[in-house]
């Protein structure tokens, strides 16, 4: 399998003075949206948010929908564990963002562009509002029929679900809906909406800025460019990194481990948990282990079970709650990995929760009932002991 | 807009279907039944239990059958091993999470949820018991509805009822993970919120998390005490419905039946509401008309058009909820029922010679906001509580099975006398429409010596199940005493359903439409719709009662309310003229404006 050695870029936060994010707008808004729209496919660019969705295909869908209201929409309500990269987009680079959301208005036909940000980060609402006002302004000068607006969720997990954003932003109770319709059909308002992730959105602009080659050049055939990680837990150098995609998990732990990683969970409390052994024959990308940028490292001073017992707990606390393989599934998973450890159900009882979670997996209404399955079976099937004894 | 159509298979049989048609309906068309809870054909889809799931071959995911619009070319399994045992899991999440006391439960046996779990036939167990609080999450407070969240499977549809057919939204969901549930407005018990006691929630209720209060024990204590008289009167719309909770068919008249049952369960007196029904059209007919020619004659400003009708207690309490700006539209009139109950305890007593404070008044009803109304404090005229107990047409149908009648095998009877004829007018009073067309057929027969223009007196335009119906007809040839209306177009609207209400009196409210007289009634289709009747309900089930409704009504030989024998003679012994002194005394009432939060 194609593989890339673990190699530290600067794009996301990198700077050029001499092409700030206004001038890609300017730059770019000169060409058609079709040829924007080739170029995203060109640069391979997939969604950041852990899906991985080709970005260019939905720009596309979405333009070719027949609308005169259309929305972008930037999720910034970034809620993973252990995902702390777009907190630092915005904090540091938002202008990039709103470019990005400007260069896909003008794709698809938008007018309005929405920044929907978690509740956890009101602290930055003033600043940023000052930045989108600026931009704005910016954007009104070059006549450019765009605005960036802010929404601050309320703290619900689930409303990074996209149809549960909208739902919130509708002023709804954030439950995510019936697909389809899929959100370029059916998105905010019920209008065709593009929802991007705050990196995703930073990358289209910079994919503007230097061209689809450059991206292009980085990562694999099936993960092109790279990817911001937050990485946590036993590492002496917990932070946000850039790294080009491709990387075999084991140059991440040399790089970031402190010499005694057991585990890495690769895309936070709803990824996957990858053992030491399996650490040379994973690959960080869409054709290993896709990841929203959640990487974090267990040594052996930690106890998976209580890893997977916290994970349980946030799902059964974090499920919008209206559907029934995820409302009930989770609290079953998490009693009943309980119940095992107490001795009150035989371990094999841990193979019946692993059917209930394949169950979640293709029944559950949306991604986070669908997605409880990855830690649990990867952790069962990896450390079973630990759960049982 | 013509359809496209679609071509897919189902189990490896092919069907054509139009276009946004859902897996499950197509199924349905194939006649393979695809299990259901959240779903119901009168309300939005909400793809929330996941019981339809389906397999789609080449799609990673199961799809809610229900929430799944078909689409070219796609080949649908929905019994395969992964659809069979992704169920399974679900119907057993389900019971895990549901306190499963089927034998004491209200509505053991007619539970959807128990339907299935039969259906699919689990011995074991596996999953580990979640009910929290069992026997602590009953919510009896309300006169009318029950709730037990123990029960409860979060289908939400009872929420959507509320906010769609009713826009009262008395019952939402609150919190996340499992931690959620459905409740009130800052938690506050049913009976403090803006809750109507429609109980549209209970009929689409899957399983027991909603149910009526019942007061069957107390009626059968009234029955079997020796020195009280107990008399019960019956609403129009349970006699085109009560059948289907005995094994009949929707839309089966059994008025014979349930008199002759009402007789053999002990009641002492068998009555008809449809009796003070009839009263009620001379005593509302007279308010419009009088608040018309104060209108039209007096130029009296303050006289308040269009009058709005009263008989539905869900509706009357939306209004005081929701427009108290309108409530004095609100008819004066007291509803059949508790007009019945003022009567009976006054007129009747004395002239069956039994004392009020020994009888007892039990109504039944096809409507569970009947038995907040009784409780009214507004509602002793009698000086006396008026109507004691309110049954539902339900709770008629249980004690009928525990007293071992035999439904079907019973010979009709007809209603003891006096407080039980009837015209066809009252009759329709159980559908939507039903009292306008009553009104009009009086009104309009006072006001010009003529019988309404219409062919066999059947006002069809204020018939049939349009959620807002609007009618008007010209006044001629007036006698002298009316001929302030000469030429006048006498304009009014039917709503049923409190959504469809909301919708008209926004329209009311903002000037937008000028109406002389109103229908109300507060559950969909009108009374044979209401809370407490038989389940299932859907608007195929409605049309066949209210079909069944105007069937009698043409059985009838009188079909005009002031042609009403009794109705002639109540006025003349006792009550002398409609909105005279005792009317005003025992049959007419007043509202009060109550708070939205």
């Amino acid at each position: 399998m194609e593989q890339k050695q673990l190699k530290k870029i600067d794009i996301i936060f990198g700077w050029d003075e001499k092409c700030t994010p206004i001038h890609v707008v300017e730059k770019t808004i000169k060409k058609t949206p079709e040829n924007i729209i080739l170029d995203m496919i060109d640069s391979g660019l997939k969604g950041r948010g852990g899906a991985g969705f080709p970005t260019g295909l939905k720009w596309k869908f979405c333009r070719n929908e027949e609308s005169d209201v259309k929305y972008v929409i930037c999720n910034a309500d970034e809620g993973e564990p252990g995902t702390f990269k777009d907190r630092e987009i915005l904090d540091k680079v938002p202008e990039k963002i709103f470019a990005g959301m400007t260069i896909c208005g003008y794709v698809i036909g938008a007018r309005e562009g929405y920044i929907y940000i978690r509740g956890e980060y009101n602290f930055m609402l003033k600043p940023l509002q000052q930045k989108i006002d600026i931009f704005n302004e910016q954007l009104r000068a070059m006549k450019v029929d765009f605005n960036v607006y802010l929404r601050s969720g309320s703290g619900a997990y689930v409303c990074g679900e996209e149809s549960a954003l909208f739902e919130s932003m509708e002023g709804k109770r954030g439950e995510p809906r019936n697909k389809p319709p899929y959100p370029t059909v059916a998105g905010y308002n019920s209008k065709p909406t593009v929802i991007n992730n705050v990196e995703t959105l930073v990358y289209t602009s910079e994919i503007c800025r230097m061209g689809p080659e450059q991206f292009k050049a980085l990562g694999t055939s099936d993960s092109r460019g790279s990817k911001v990680f937050s990485v946590s837990g036993d590492t002496p150098i917990a932070g946000i990194y850039e790294l080009e995609l491709g990387m075999p998990l084991k140059d991440f732990v040399d790089e970031f481990g402190d010499g005694d990683t057991k585990a890495i969970q690769v895309g936070g409390a709803s990824g996957h948990c990858v053992p030491r052994k399996k650490f040379n024959d994973t690959i960080i990308g869409f054709e290993g282990i896709p990841t929203g940028g959640s990487m974090m490292i267990f040594n052996s001073s930690r106890s998976m079970y209580n890893v997977l017992h916290d994970y349980l707990e946030f799902f059964t606390e974090e499920s919008c709650g209206q559907c029934t393989p995820c409302r009930i599934g989770c609290q079953q998973l998490l009693k009943g990995i309980e119940a095992v450890k107490k001795g009150e159900r035989p371990p094999t009882y841990l193979d019946d929760l692993k059917r209930l979670t394949a169950t979640m997996k293709i029944a559950a209404k949306c991604g986070l009932g669908q997605s409880v399955a990855n830690p649990f079976t990867s952790i069962v099937d990896n450390f079973r002991e630990e759960i049982i004894y | 807009m013509s359809k496209y159509m679609v071509n897919l298979k189902i189990n490896n049989t092919s069907i054509q279907v139009e276009e946004g048609t859902s897996i499950l309906e197509a199924a349905k068309l194939l006649n393979f039944k695809i299990p259901t809870l959240c779903n119901h054909p009168d309300l939005s889809v909400a793809g929330n239990c996941r019981v339809c799931v389906v397999e789609v071959k080449g799609a990673k995911l199961l799809a809610a059958s229900c929430a799944t619009p078909v689409s070219e070319g796609m080949e649908v399994n929905t019994n395969s091993e992964k659809v069979r045992i992704a169920r399974k899991h679900i119907i057993e999440l389900l019971l895990s999470e549901h306190n499963v006391d089927c034998t004491k439960c209200f509505k053991n046996g007619h539970c959807e949820l128990q339907e299935l779990a039969s259906e699919y036939r689990y011995g074991d167990h596996i999953f580990i018991d979640l009910v929290k609080d069992r026997d602590k999450l009953r919510d009896i407070s309300s006169p009318s509805i029950s709730r037990d969240a123990s029960k409860c499977i979060r289908c939400q549809r009872c929420v959507r009822t509320c906010d769609e057919l009713q826009s009262v939204s008395a019952l939402a969901v609150i919190n996340k993970g499992d931690h959620q549930t459905i409740s009130t407005f800052l938690n506050k018990p049913l009976n403090d919120v803006v809750c109507t006691n429609c109980g549209q929630c209970i009929n689409r209720c899957p399983t027991g998390a909603l149910y009526e209060r019942n007061y069957m024990e107390e009626v059968w204590h009234a029955i079997y005490d020796p020195n009280k008289f107990v008399v019960v009167q019956t609403a129009p719309a349970t006699r085109v419905a009560l059948g289907e909770d005995l094994g009949l068919e929707p839309g089966k008249r059994v008025t014979g039946k349930m008199v002759s049952a009402l007789r053999k369960m002990g009641f002492n007196k068998v009555l008809d509401t449809d009796f003070t029904a009839d009263l009620t059209i001379m005593e509302e007919g007279t308010e419009l008309l009088t608040r018309l020619k104060r209108a039209i004659v007096d130029k009296d400003e303050t006289v308040k058009l269009p009058v709005m009708t009263s008989c539905s207690p869900g509706w009357v309490k939306f209004q005081e909820h929701m427009y108290p700006e309108l409530i004095d539209n609100l008819s004066s009139c007291k509803s059949p029922q508790q007009m019945f109950g003022a009567l009976a305890k006054t007129y009747y007593a004395d002239k069956i010679n039994i004392k009020a404070e020994n009888m007892v008044v039990v109504s039944i009803m096809p409507c569970t906001a009947k038995k907040f109304e009784c409780n009214r404090p507004e509602m002793r005229d009698s000086g006396f509580k008026d109507v004691d107990y309110v049954l539902t047409t339900r709770e008629l149908a249980m004690m009928i099975k525990q007293a071992g009648i035999e439904f079907d095998k019973l010979e009709d009877e007809i209603y003891d006398s006096i407080l039980g004829e009837s015209s066809g007018a009252a009759v329709i009073f159980g559908t939507t429409g039903g009292v306008m067309e009553a009104a009009l057929r009086t009104a309009y027969e006072i006001i010009t010596g003529n019988e309404v223009p219409f062919t066999n007196l059947n006002i069809q335009p204020v018939r049939g199940m349009e959620g807002v119906k609007e009618a008007s007809i010209k006044i001629k040839n007036t006698v002298p005493a009316w001929n302030f209306l000469e030429g006048v177009e006498l304009k009014v609207a039917v709503a049923h359903g409190l959504a469809n209400a909301k919708q008209l009196m926004e329209l009311i409210r903002t000037g937008k439409a000028n109406y002389h007289f109103v229908e109300v009634m507060g559950c969909p289709g009108g009374c044979i719709g209401g809370g407490g009747q038989p389940i299932p309900t859907s608007e195929e089930i409605r049309k066949r009662r209210a079909e069944a409704i105007y069937a009698e009504d043409m059985g009838k030989t009188i079909r005009k309310s002031h042609e009403n024998p009794e109705v002639i003679e109540v006025y003349k012994e006792y009550l002398t003229q409609p909105l005279g002194h005792k009317s005003h005394e025992l049959l007419h009432t007043h509202y009060k404006v109550r708070k939205r939060y």
